[in-house]
């Protein structure tokens, strides 16, 4: 077996690694624009809200239909939104501040949910729930996260403009229309669906993962919205592969691999990335101290 | 929310303000203001902090739901243009000097739609009617605070509204930029829009300003720049404004 053949072997050899493949590419290509929009609008820790929010209603469709595809996705759809709006109801009535709610709300739902499916399951349905079954993909499973993903980036597509003017002039778009609102919302939307198909594929913690570090490394590399948006989405799709033939030759679980490869991805970009990454910082401050000590010698 | 004309008759005044209250949640900002803006005028709202003059702008705009009284806007919503401030939105967006212009032209191109030739020209003129010209391609982050206000004029202008309204446009500006936006105000002026300005430079309304609104939680006086700010006047609106917080 030559070094080539080590790059796809396991996923020619295997029907359950090729699945998982196509699953966590999918959402990768989802996630990545969406985290994008999150970091640019400041709402990093929102993903992370979110994400937890699903928990309870996946944990009431878990105890209704046991592990059915079907229930556990309308369970944290609904959940996801109700506390998405709950927390900005809790924004608009009180004093308090969206990120604040949100994190409150979060944490009632990470503890309702947990002790829900404990309450009912073992264990190892609770580290499924949490951590996903990348390599365990169902036909069911594949087929929502690539109808999520797709519809995700359709969506996103025709709300472009307006998404772009929602981040950075909110004041502007309400003088100018009332889809303001009408475009949060179907953000909102777009973030609860993908993070619920991406629960099956990662689980609900590791989700936020493939969204937030693709996302968060791509600000290194350019500048455009656009740029990064796509970036963030093949960044994500390297992470799977490497991650899965990690998980594989390495004998380590799938969906926390592809998270650590989706870490270095970040990390090599925070110090390389020519966009403000540490090491160009470093460059331009020496090249900025060698040009103010030369001002004396011509004086 | 702000009423929409009847189309009978066209009336002289494009805004009416009628006995209107304004305020968020628990406070007033605005008490009891009745008077219009003609179309055409050329209008300076001063006011010490807290007199409202941002809240009045905004209850024109339809965003604060007066408390008691009525804002009869003559035109329709199409035609009002709100140049908000710096702090109001995220200077970091990472977005070309252009792009960020070309939003002014959201009422022609929408959701959607393409820039055409035409409209594209319209953002090249617009850049290079602030004298952005060269900086269209820099991203707004690097613009310095006076670029980001002519860039914020050039969207204005690309909007092309009947009735423009600005928030302290030349807060953060030097002399030399506010000159030069000035002229363009006046250019609006003459071409019969309707202008509105938050000001705080009493000296830059006396010299270009024909009317002026003190406010102070309450007019103090809305009528010629002369006699609207005369010494009297500028003390009582000190005074009110004191008397909220004192």
């Amino acid at each position: 077996m030559n070094g080539i053949e080590l790059l796809y072997m396991p996923f020619a050899e295997f029907g359950f690694m090729r699945r998982a493949l196509a699953g966590s590419v999918a959402l990768a290509l989802a996630a990545g624009p969406l985290g994008v929009f999150l970091i640019l609008r400041r709402m990093s820790l929102m993903g992370d809200a979110m994400a937890h929010a699903i928990l309870p209603g996946v944990a009431v469709g878990f105890l209704t239909a046991g592990l059915s595809l079907t229930a556990m996705t309308i369970g944290g759809m609904l959940t996801g939104l109700l506390v998405a709006m709950l927390a900005a109801g809790v924004a608009r009535l009180t004093p308090q501040r969206e990120d604040a709610s949100f994190a409150a709300f979060y944490l009632v739902s990470l503890g309702v949910g947990v002790l829900l499916i404990s309450l009912r399951g073992s264990n190892m349905d609770l580290i499924h729930v949490l951590f996903g079954s990348v390599l365990g993909l169902d036909d069911g499973a594949l087929i929502l996260v690539s109808v999520t993903a797709s519809v995700s980036l359709l969506v996103l597509a025709v709300i472009f403009r307006p998404l772009v003017m929602e981040c950075l002039d909110p004041l502007f778009l309400r003088s100018e229309s009332r889809m303001g609102p009408v475009v949060h919302a179907l953000f909102l939307l777009l973030l609860v669906m993908t993070l619920v198909a991406g629960f099956q594929v990662l689980g609900t913690l590791m989700v936020v993962g493939i969204m937030m570090l693709p996302a968060a490394a791509a600000r290194f590399w350019v500048v455009s919205v656009a740029g990064q948006m796509a970036l963030a989405a093949w960044l994500g799709a390297i992470a799977s592969y490497a991650g899965l033939l990690f998980s594989y030759y390495a004998n380590v679980p799938a969906s926390p691999a592809i998270i650590l490869c989706a870490g270095i991805v970040y990390f090599v970009s925070v110090t390389t990335g020519p966009q403000g990454g540490l090491w160009q910082v470093a460059r331009q401050a020496r090249a900025r101290r060698l040009r103010l000590s030369r001002i004396p010698e011509r004086d | 929310m702000a009423a929409v004309a009847e189309p009978t008759h066209e009336p002289a005044a494009a805004i009416e303000l009628d006995q209107l209250s304004l305020g968020w949640r628990d406070k007033v900002a605005v008490r009891d203001l009745s008077g219009c803006f003609r179309r055409g005028s050329l209008t300076a709202v001063v006011g010490p902090n807290g007199a409202g003059k941002s809240t009045l702008l905004r209850g024109i705009m339809g965003w604060v739901t007066p408390l008691a009284g009525r804002i009869r806007v003559n035109a329709s919503a199409d035609s009002l243009a709100f140049m908000p401030q710096q702090g109001d939105f995220d200077r970091s967006f990472p977005i070309a000097a252009r792009d960020f212009v070309a939003m002014g032209a959201w009422r022609r191109v929408g959701p959607w739609r393409g820039f055409c030739r035409s409209e594209r020209q319209r953002v090249e003129d617009a850049l290079h009617a602030v004298g952005l010209g060269d900086f269209g391609r820099r991203p707004l982050a690097t613009l310095s605070g006076g670029q980001l206000q002519r860039a914020l004029f050039a969207r204005l202008m690309l909007h092309d509204a009947d009735i423009v309204m600005l928030d302290e446009p030349f807060s953060a500006v030097d002399r030399a930029t506010t000159e030069d936006l000035m002229t363009l105000l006046m250019q609006w002026h003459e071409r019969g829009k309707t202008v509105i300005v938050v000001l705080h430079d009493l000296e830059l309304v006396r010299r270009h300003f024909p009317q002026t609104l003190l406010l102070a939680g309450q007019g103090v006086a809305w009528c010629d720049t002369e006699a609207a700010l005369t010494p009297e006047n500028l003390h009582l609106a000190r005074h009110l404004c004191a008397g909220d917080y004192l």
